[in-house]
């Protein structure tokens, strides 16, 4: 038998090789991110439950203008994950100074996002008095679960700016390698699509029209 | 698939053209959401139709932009049918949210 018919017999689980063919860097991130889908689930989770089971539930967000915040949020967040995209694929053609610009424009959208979203809790709280544990509606249950929910959202996109911005700074520096883009791209990615939820079930789901 | 062991960091999948395409299809989904939004259809009308297209969402963003859709089905098959089992385990008790409402003593 000769090594190539050896080889090809040999399955791929039987150590030595990698199975996946993906860097270690970047099945970590895949591990963290399905951990982390799955604690978004529970509180997006609680948030319908809540939501289903009182028919007295609040509709604080106004279609303008609350709604249209929320699309513009949505807007910056899927346009960050193409500049994000765009700055992968300058690191891999090896321009370096292109990825950085393109990390820029993302961390730009997310911060665009993170201001819109304190706007929008502002508003919340000063105007229509909502806090975690109280709202004049009646029903502690709303803030509770979409502060817990929005809060934790934001925390990832704003630890997702340092993220990138420390990755941006280092690349320009000639540190880092394609891969680390690549890594942090996935994490941004995983912000965009839990807002892709929170969006339609937690606003869209309470607009007053 | 190859057999052979690829330690590549990046494999080109898919080019500019293609992830705008995937963005614009985004936005025209999203535009979609916040119609359905505006109408204001009964809550599980809407609870079922905006999840749909949420999850249509998610599947793009994670095939195209997060690459999925390029990388070995073995990298798949490893992480997402253990998450969706595990979604749909908690989905279970949803159910009693629609119950909740009728089994409270009248006031």
């Amino acid at each position: 038998m000769s090594t190539q018919q050896v080889a090809a017999t040999v399955s791929v689980w039987e150590g030595g090789r990698s199975p996946y063919a993906v860097n270690s860097k970047k099945f970590g991130m895949w591990l963290f991110i399905v951990s982390d889908a799955l604690t978004f689930t529970a509180l997006l989770f609680a948030y319908t439950y809540s939501r289903v089971a009182n028919p007295e539930w609040p509709k604080p967000f106004d279609f303008s203008p609350a709604i249209i915040f929320s699309t513009v949020m949505t807007f910056c967040l899927l346009s960050s994950s193409l500049t994000m995209v765009m700055a992968v694929q300058a690191m891999n053609r090896g321009n370096r100074k292109s990825a950085a610009g393109w990390i820029l424009a993302t961390m730009a959208c997310g911060a665009g996002f993170v201001v819109l979203h304190l706007t929008e809790w502002m508003k919340l709280i000063k105007v229509e008095h909502v806090t975690p544990f109280t709202n004049p509606w009646g029903v502690p249950l709303f803030g509770g679960t979409f502060f817990a929910l929005t809060g934790l959202h934001m925390t990832h996109v704003i630890i997702g700016i340092i993220y990138l911005g420390i990755i941006c700074q280092a690349i320009v520096r000639g540190k880092f390698q394609p891969i680390d883009v690549e890594v942090s791209g996935l994490y941004w990615h995983f912000v965009d699509l839990v807002w892709m939820f929170i969006f339609p079930l937690v606003y869209l789901m309470s607009a007053r029209v | 698939m190859s057999m052979h062991v690829e330690e590549v960091a990046h494999v080109e999948g898919a080019g500019t053209l293609t992830f705008t395409k995937v963005w614009m299809i985004l936005l025209v989904l999203t535009g979609v959401e916040v119609f359905l939004g505006y109408e204001q259809f009964p809550t599980l009308i809407m609870l079922t139709a905006l999840l749909g297209i949420s999850v249509v969402k998610a599947a793009l963003i994670i095939a195209y932009f997060m690459h999925l859709k390029f990388e070995r089905l073995s990298l798949f098959l490893t992480l997402f049918p253990m998450l969706v089992f595990c979604i749909i385990m908690m989905l279970v008790f949803l159910g009693d949210a629609t119950r909740i409402p009728l089994m409270r003593p009248p006031q």
